[in-house]
């Protein structure tokens, strides 16, 4: 009775953002122009007494902030925005020219599957193409006990690779060539924050008027004063400025978490040949790792007492690769002599992860025969912001969840926050909403919080029921497979491994 | 049915003189000791020290948790329906960020502007009457601050004094405003004069016949907060079926019917095609009325 006039609801109020494909044509040079993109207007704002105004102001331009530009302007709703970033990191403002015989960095990426379908999308991922890579198809995983081993292959899951590695300069770069080929508006401030005014309510807004400027200029706008005495109006601000948040500290946001009193040593080594698998052993002292990072490069990532980390960062070259190559072949205990799967019966869970070879044969892992960069020691810790959203706030990337390194899952959480961050503000444009709304930024806070303390649970779950760290292979494996439903059995398996159910610490 | 809701009142205004704390109750916006004024009122008639006087009651109007948290939950979800509904009827581009440029819009009982300020920001040419003097200087006060909204016409008036002045919009919206009317079939038809010819009319408003659960949370926001006291019983609330009908009679085809359906558990609002709660209806003008 109550339903005599609707019609066909479904169709009409859906409402529908269409993915572009964005910069089909006049593909530049990765660097070969600069963001840097005054117009007319702002160099007058900016000569003048009257400070700009912006739609939104990004704290920090690291991956993370440059990945919510990036897809900002890759979508209809958002590509209008204007858009300040504040960052006195030299790699935004230069064009910063990466070549691929460049010298390898020791800081890289294990990027999913996910992260990469977003910088595709984004039309990012060409330029990573074009630089230094490795798609990894394969993975091992085994310890030093020699009990067992396990191996993974893409092509069990009917996929072409299971991640790809590439150095963050890489990323970084790919995601500010992508806004240079599009007609975004991004300022770019080559400073620092300093200190915040939110200006959240109306009154402080009328009470506040200091300057000869017209309300109207300011708006409902956040004011942000930089290092270099400058100032800005934005109806949003976006801390992306890492791990030790200026924005997060002066929102008055506060954190929770640990250290863990590990530290982990990073850095890039050479072989004799193209490392093609991704590799990850388990020893007494905590885990190693070798990610193929493209030609002959293999990056490293070690956990270890801190004692042990110092010690082994001051080695001689010589003498730190004889302890690599150790590690990842007979150190601590011999090779395993069975694939886990020929015991069926005593592992009878690994039946509901498909995609474990059963045919592949234990390798050895390609020998390290140089150190290609320097060695970088970095404590191990966990830290999350207690909110991600307030009026005319938000917070991604490190700045609201700091993972340590070796979990390789630092920047793709980051992602996952900018691409749904990016999502909801075109929404909201969609809607007409100001996007600096607390209703609004709430829905990011909801949508992330969740996935990203899942994320931390389960990495601080190993960390705790075995006192060693995890490895970015496990990691990646549920990142990678998170989206594609996979997550059930895989959820069961990590979670049963992590309660303490099977105590074997090979695991996947 | 309607016949029981056609009040025997000239005015369509309710005057109401209960005065509560202005900055926590309601209630107060939505009656004003010095009613009815209808002299328009430009933001240059705004003093300074009015400024900071009405900025802090702003703040009530605009507190997403305060006293009209109800509006600001729902609002992403009607402009959805009005996004789209209009999108169709005038033929514009739904992907476009402002779809709405080249509308004029009147936002009938604007209050504090919660609806007139996105749909100025999807580009609308927007005039928000209310017939609260206190509410338009709210109103006012806060779509200043931003640029994208201080282009929006707030007047303290009525549909029907705008009607005699003989204004046409393109579109009509009164949204959670004819429960408050003393007689809604009058009220309709000053919307429907105010309709173009080939404009649209959309109306909201809470379902009388709500079923147990919605009425424990959306009418205790209702009655509780939102409604003068005692002077709006319960059976005064339209069901769907009257409003089509005092629409219908007004010269409006009710076209689209959406229903907003509350969720208790996320407190999130969204589109249905159960109108059972609360619903919105899309109507153009009847072609021959
Ligand atoms: C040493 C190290 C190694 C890592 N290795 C890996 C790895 O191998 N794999 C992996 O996935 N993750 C790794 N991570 C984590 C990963 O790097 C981070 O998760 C990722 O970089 C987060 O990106 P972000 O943009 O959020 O923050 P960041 O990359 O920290 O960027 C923050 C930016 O904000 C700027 N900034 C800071 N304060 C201010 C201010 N007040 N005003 C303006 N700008 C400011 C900084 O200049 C910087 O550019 C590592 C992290 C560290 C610290
Ligand atoms: C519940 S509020 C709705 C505000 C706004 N339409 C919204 O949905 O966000 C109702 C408003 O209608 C106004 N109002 C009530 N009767 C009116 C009338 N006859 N003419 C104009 N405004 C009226 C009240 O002053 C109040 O601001």
């Amino acid at each position: 009775m109550n339903r005599v006039v609707k019609k066909t609801l479904s169709n009409v109020f859906a409402l529908k953002i269409p993915r572009k494909p964005f910069c089909t044509e006049a593909v530049k040079v990765a660097g070969s122009t600069s963001v840097e993109a005054f117009n007319e207007l702002e160099k007058n704002q900016t000569f003048s007494k009257v400070s700009p105004q912006y739609d939104i102001a990004i704290v920090g331009g690291g991956m993370v902030g440059i990945a919510l530009a990036c897809f900002l302007a890759s979508m209809p709703m958002t590509k209008l925005l204007r858009v300040a970033i504040i960052d006195s990191n030299p790699a935004l403002g230069s064009s910063l020219h990466i070549k691929k015989e460049d010298p390898p960095d020791p800081r890289v990426s294990t990027v999913t599957p996910a992260s990469i379908s977003f910088l595709q999308d984004a039309g990012a991922w060409k330029y990573v193409e074009k630089n230094r890579h490795a798609y990894f198809s394969k993975m091992q995983v085994w310890d030093y006990t020699g009990l067992g081993y396990a191996r993974y292959n893409a092509r069990d899951v009917d996929k072409d690779f299971l991640g790809c590695v590439a150095e963050n300069k890489v990323l970084h770069n790919a995601l500010l060539s992508s806004i240079k080929d599009s007609d975004f508006k991004t300022t770019i401030y080559p400073s620092r924050l300093t200190a915040m005014s939110l200006n959240t309510s109306s009154k402080s807004m009328v009470e506040n008027t200091t300057s000869e400027e017209p309300l109207s200029a300011r708006g409902h706008s956040a004011e942000l004063q930089l290092s270099d005495g400058s100032s800005i109006y934005a109806k949003l601000v976006v801390g992306a400025d890492g791990g030790k948040s200026h924005v997060r500290d002066l929102a008055g946001i506060k954190t929770t978490g640990w250290n863990y009193s590990q530290n982990a040593i990073i850095c890039t080594v050479e072989h004799t040949s193209e490392n093609g698998c991704a590799w990850q052993r388990f020893l007494p002292t905590g885990p190693i790792a070798l990610l193929p990072m493209g030609d002959k490069f293999s990056n490293i990532v070690w956990t270890m007492s801190p004692t042990e980390s110092n010690n082994r960062k001051s080695l001689t070259e010589e003498e730190f690769l004889k302890g690599v190559n150790s590690a990842l072949n007979y150190g601590h205990g011999p090779h395993p002599t069975s694939s886990l799967l020929g015991t069926r019966d005593m592992f009878s869970w690994f039946k509901l992860d498909e995609t474990i070879s059963t045919n592949e044969f234990f390798e050895i892992p390609p020998k390290v025969t140089r150190l290609a960069s320097e060695r970088m020691v970095f404590p191990l810790s966990l830290r999350h912001a207690n909110s991600y959203a307030s009026k005319r706030l938000v917070l991604i990337g490190d700045a609201a969840h700091t993972v340590h390194p070796l979990a390789g899952q630092g920047v793709n959480l980051g992602f996952g926050d900018a691409f749904s961050l990016s999502r909801i503000i075109a929404e909201g444009i969609a809607l007409g909403s100001d996007i600096g709304e607390v209703n609004l930024l709430k829905k990011y806070e909801a949508e992330r919080k969740s996935a990203n303390i899942m994320m931390m649970a389960i990495l601080d779950g190993f960390q705790k029921a075995y006192s060693i760290d995890f490895g970015p292979l496990n990691i990646l494996r549920g990142a990678a497979f998170h989206g594609a439903n996979y997550i059930s059995p895989l959820k069961k398996s990590i979670i049963s491994y992590a309660s303490g159910e099977h105590k074997l610490p090979i695991f996947f | 049915m309607a016949s029981n809701h056609v009040r025997n009142l000239n005015r369509i205004i309710t005057i109401h003189r209960i005065f509560h704390n202005p900055l926590l109750n309601a209630r107060s916006f939505f009656s004003d000791a010095s009613l009815p004024q209808t002299h328009p009122s430009h933001p240059s008639s705004l003093k300074d020290n009015e400024l900071a006087k009405f900025a802090s009651i702003a703040d009530t109007w605009w507190d997403s948790e305060g006293p009209f948290k109800p509006l600001h939950v729902m609002n992403p979800t009607r402009l959805t329906f009005i996004r789209s509904a209009l999108c169709r009827h005038f033929k514009k581009d739904p992907y476009s960020a402002k779809p709405f440029e080249g509308l004029k819009i009147v936002d009938v009982g604007c209050g504090g502007g919660i609806l007139s300020e996105p749909l100025a920001r999807l580009g609308a040419t927007v005039t928000g009457v209310d017939a609260v003097e206190k509410n338009i200087k709210i109103a006012q006060l806060h779509a200043g601050l931003d640029p994208a909204t201080s282009t929006i016409e707030f007047c303290c008036t009525t549909a029907e004094k705008l009607v005699e002045e003989g204004r046409k919009f393109d579109a009509v919206m009164a949204l959670e405003v004819i429960e408050h009317v003393a007689d809604p079939a009058e009220f309709c038809k000053s919307l429907a004069a105010l309709t173009d010819p080939d404009g649209a009319t959309v109306i909201s408003t809470i379902n009388r016949s709500m079923r147990a659960y919605a009425t424990a949370i959306v009418a205790a926001e209702y009655v509780l907060r939102w409604l003068p006291k005692g002077t709006h019983e319960w059976s005064s609330f339209l069901t769907p079926e009257e409003l089509v009908l005092i629409l219908q009679r007004a010269g409006i085809n009710v076209e689209e019917m959406a229903g907003f359906v509350y969720n208790p558990v996320t407190g999130r609002w969204s589109l249905s095609d159960d109108i059972s709660v609360n619903f919105i209806a899309f109507g153009t003008k009847s072609k021959n009325t």
